[in-house]
């Protein structure tokens, strides 16, 4: 093993393709191609340095691997990183998902490139950390720092609500990580220290538990988003542009369930336990609920916005399920949404490129003219959908399955989420792909081109890939899971032996 | 080294006797030698402010007190004075473009700071309540002329009276407080106050009371806030961002001396009051500031608001709170600094701009501009990884430890709508189309704006120095 800090190399190297940027003077057309190339290699190298955590992780050993540690602001606050099987999932999402981010953006974004680089690989360097960082405090900065670039980027590249919705999108989520703030300084006076690995392994009282658990689930729950305080989702995702879309649906949800998965369940295994019917509950309406939703929309991001919402209540469930299948489940939910998701706003963006709209009544027949487009576009849509052989399937399989172990009704109900998830999705495909090709401003519209080819084609082989083999992302993560479990159910049945004995 | 006067030790006041001497001996250069010294004046006194801080620095560590013990040297008092001196040296460089115009060259203007920083040092080691009073007034008189300074100018005047008469009714009070404490425990010093006040009788109360309305009214904190924004408001820019720096400094450093040394035994006594006057302070900031047009008034209320946050670490009582305060006060006083130097440099032909929708499109017509103003408002809004957000940390953790729970979550419920306004001026300047271009900014407001906005942006990275050193200071006060 070598001893170069090779997480913090990845989390930070962004930061350093922003400081090139920045000193590419001038705002004219090479000044931007310069931004965009160097936007562009910096997410590479990022991604091709992450692939070394791959290569060099052993899925064998459930605790944190490449940990770094230095003093910062006390003795019991440092900056500590590392990751494990759960969170180096995530971790390499982030790197891979920013390439095909840059290279989406590449002709969309005419105004103001240069910031729009630099905003894009902030927040790479910001959500890298979140699912490295192994300090509460040191996690709450990432996990926080994340909303001011993507204000900026919803609000200065976004589309006609773009105020509105960037508004909504920042106060929303920051009055959830506050009262998760209050909840870390709770448990820092607990324990002595903020330090994450440490306060797996610290008992906290009940009442803490209880506290602590809602205030962390304010603040998660938001960002997830789950029924109902999801309202902001829809409104960032119309106003974003594509590749924000495609990070916010991706990578940002996911910081909830990595929320979830790394704090609820093993610091408060009590209060996870006892809130768990609230979460199935919450989760059952949100699958219901907003597939129902879903099927009333008229604008094609907001109809994959509610979509993602549904979607990510298979993740609760299943995490909270507390089962192996449940929760391995729920991780690999959340990355095959995130490459699925990415995947269906990069196409709404192809179109929207071409016609300026996003409404679905503007378009129909597109699969006269776009062959390749459809093609792709179904793809999705039926990973989406969750059709057996896309990797969609996998997730909410093991979730349900995780579920009906732990509670029948809400796997049944969520069940019935799947069958309105095809409704909605197929009804979305129809009217915009199949049908005549009437409308006027649609005669000429043009098929892919190479390079949204080049952003569309790597995601629909990973997700074919790990519909039929999830097993690389399963493997990765299965150890830590394992460990993540069965402590959780430790600590529960401990209490419930108590409570009998008593 | 050894002075002595008297029997009394003067080591720890020699910063003060030479501030004192040397405002006097440039107060004379002025009157002989006429106006045309404003320039050289103002450079002399950051000079002697510069020195002044040195000598502090330079002070035997440890706690000294001399004048039979009203007059108190700890680490406490060093970090206040040096914090209120760097806003005091950072509103000389501030006002010389103000100082430079013919009609405004009043020289007096410096001595005043200087004379008012010497109230405010005065007030930082004040050990009972009569040095309290003296540097409350020496820094209070100063500031009311400091605030008309802009003589021809109705709003200015207007700011400086208005300060005045309020000031001088605040004074009334805290005078009276101060009498019933006297006359209840029978001394005026905060050691003997702390030794008899083991109860809280009706009397001590009532002259509890009174004494803090008249330090909430110097740290403009709710319900004793309404003169802060038309003062901001009218007085000149310099002037304003004075206020909102070092005699904050001052004001809270005796707020949080007073009540921790002199009132430790009837603690639950003041810490209602503390908590009232810190959830108003917070709510009434951000709520108030949602509507304001003038950015100068807005910022007035974000002062208001930022008190409110400052006294949630006093409000615990504890030696973490006192370092949260302490914490606060220095990244507040950074990130304050930072916004007057934005706005100094808001100015369009000649004239200065104080409209918040003067503010439009400045990322693009000044970018490095409007992303320092960005980042320190995201700061004053507490969002992490900005040294706003450590602020609030310490004092809110403070409040945690101390079980004030109710107090922590009214705290950053506010915060988040506090959040809204200063998003709302980086909508201004990110999301709305340009204006015409800024005149130059100067070289001196420049270098301020770096210094306050590299601090904010990079705290993050080696925030140990700041915070073990507040943590000392605090520490002195138990």
């Amino acid at each position: 093993m070598t001893t170069w800090p090779i997480l913090s190399v990845v989390t930070f190297l962004p930061v350093i393709g922003t400081l090139l940027i920045y000193l590419v003077r001038g705002d004219d057309e090479a000044a931007q191609r310069n931004a965009r190339w160097i936007a562009l290699w910096t997410t590479l190298v990022t991604f091709a340095v992450s692939l070394i955590l791959v290569a060099r992780f052993d899925a064998s050993v459930a605790d944190f691997q490449f940990v770094e540690k230095a003093p910062w602001l006390a003795s019991s606050i440092t900056y500590h990183m590392g990751v494990d099987g759960i969170s180096l999932p995530f971790v390499i999402l982030t790197t891979a998902l920013m390439p095909f981010c840059i290279v989406a953006s590449w002709k969309s974004v005419k105004l103001r490139v240069r910031e729009y680089m630099m905003a894009f690989l902030v927040l790479e360097t910001l959500m890298v950390g979140t699912f490295s960082a192994l300090d509460l405090v040191l996690f709450y900065l990432f996990f926080e720092g994340g909303l001011i670039p993507m204000f900026l980027i919803i609000g200065v590249w976004g589309g006609p609500r773009r105020v509105y919705a960037s508004f909504k999108f920042f106060l929303y989520t920051l009055l959830g990580s506050v009262l998760m703030l209050l909840a870390i300084m709770a448990l820092y006076w607990n324990a002595g220290t903020t330090d994450i690995p440490t306060l797996m392994h610290t008992a906290v009282p009940r009442s803490l538990q209880m506290w602590a658990w809602l205030a962390f689930f304010a603040s998660f729950a938001v960002k997830m988003p789950m029924w109902p305080v999801h309202t902001w989702l829809p409104d960032a995702h119309v106003e974003a542009p594509t590749a924000g879309s495609v990070i916010l649906a991706a990578i940002l949800l996911k910081m909830g369930g990595y929320g979830f998965l790394r704090f609820s369940l093993p610091m408060f295994p009590l209060a996870s336990h006892e809130f768990a019917p609230l979460i199935f509950t919450l989760s059952a309406i949100a699958i219901i609920y907003t597939s129902l939703v879903a099927m009333m929309q008229e604008d094609i991001k907001k109809l994959i916005a509610y979509s993602s919402v549904a979607h990510m209540g298979f993740v609760t469930m299943g995490i909270f399920a507390g089962t192996m299948q449940g929760v391995a489940g729920g991780v690999f939910q959340m990355i095959s949404h995130g490459i699925v998701s990415g995947a269906l706003f990069l196409c709404v963006g192809i179109v929207y490129d071409r016609m300026h709209t996003r409404e679905i009544a503007a378009y129909g027949g597109l699969v006269n003219r776009m062959p390749i487009y459809a093609l792709v576009f179904m793809v999705f849509t039926m990973a989406n959908v969750g059709l057996p052989g896309t990797s969609g399937f996998v997730g909410e399989f093991m979730t349900l399955l995780g579920t009906f172990k732990t509670s029948l009704p809400t796997a049944v109900f969520a069940t019935t989420g799947v069958i309105l998830s095809a409704a909605y999705a197929l009804w979305l495909y129809r009217k915009v792909v199949f049908g005549a090709l009437v409308k006027p401003s649609l005669a000429s519209i043009k098929d892919l081109t190479f390079r949204e080819s080049l952003t569309l084609v790597p995601l629909l082989i990973l997700t074919i890939l790990f519909g039929f083999y999830p097993k690389p992302v399963l493997d990765m993560s299965a150890t830590s899971v394992q460990q993540l479990v069965n402590n959780y159910n430790t600590a529960v049945t401990a209490v419930k032996a108590a409570a009998l004995l008593q | 080294m050894s002075f002595e006067s008297a029997g009394y030790q003067l080591q720890p006041v020699l910063p003060e006797l030479v501030l004192a001497v040397g405002a006097m001996a440039l107060l004379m250069v002025g009157a002989y030698r006429g106006v045309r010294t404003t320039g050289l004046i103002t450079v002399l006194s950051l000079v002697l402010l510069v020195i002044v801080g040195v000598l502090e620095l330079t002070l035997p560590a440890g706690k000294q007190v001399t004048f039979n013990g009203s007059f108190i040297v700890d680490d406490f008092a060093r970090f206040m004075k040096i914090l209120a001196l760097i806003g005091s040296g950072a509103t000389l460089v501030l006002s010389t473009e103000f100082l430079a115009e013919p009609s405004r060259r009043i020289f007096e203007y410096s001595i005043l700071v200087l004379l008012s920083t010497l109230g405010m040092m005065i007030l930082i080691s004040a050990g009972d309540l009569i040095m309290l009073y003296l540097g409350l007034e020496l820094m209070s008189l100063a500031l009311y002329v400091v605030a008309a300074s802009n003589r021809d100018d109705g709003k200015s005047t207007e700011a400086g009276l208005k300060y005045f008469v309020l000031g001088a009714l605040s004074s009334g009070m805290l005078l009276y407080g101060a009498s019933l404490i006297y006359g209840f425990t029978g001394t005026v010093s905060f050691a003997g106050i702390a030794a008899s006040a083991k109860t809280g009788s009706v009397g001590i109360v009532f002259g509890i009371v009174f004494l803090l309305a008249g330090l909430c009214f110097k740290v403009s904190a709710v319900p004793f806030h309404m003169w802060t924004p038309d003062v901001y408001e009218g007085a000149p820019t310099p002037v304003t961002a004075f206020f909102a720096s070092a005699p904050k400094v001052a004001a809270l450093a005796v707020f949080t001396r007073v009540t921790l040394t002199a009132f430790p035994g009837i603690m639950l006594q003041w810490q209602q009051i503390v908590v009232f006057v810190s959830i108003a302070s917070m709510a009434l900031g951000s709520f108030a500031a949602i509507g304001q047009k003038n950015i100068k008034r807005l910022m007035a209320y974000s002062s208001i608001g930022h008190m409110g946050f400052a006294l949630v670490g006093l409000a615990a009582g504890t030696a973490e709170g006192a370092q949260g305060v302490l914490v606060y006060i220095a990244i507040y006083v950074a990130m304050t600094l930072g916004s007057f130097t934005v706005i100094l440099a808001m100015k369009r032909n000649g004239q200065h701009v104080e409209n918040i929708s003067d503010f439009s499109g400045l990322s693009r017509t000044n970018p490095l501009l409007a992303f320092f103003f960005a980042m320190l408002l995201f700061s004053l809004a507490g969002v992490p990884p900005l040294a706003g957000f450590f602020a609030k940390w310490y004092v809110f953790s403070a409040a945690i430890k101390a079980n004030l729970f109710a107090l922590a979550v009214i705290g950053v419920l506010t915060s988040v709508v506090g959040a809204f306004y200063y998003l709302s001026i980086v909508k201004v300047m990110y999301f709305d189309e340009p204006l015409s271009q800024l005149d130059p900014m100067r070289v001196e407001l420049r270098a301020v704006l770096a210094i306050s906005g590299l601090f904010t942006i990079f705290f993050f990275a080696y925030p140990g120095p700041l915070v073990s050193v507040a943590s000392a200071a605090a520490k002195s006060l138990f």
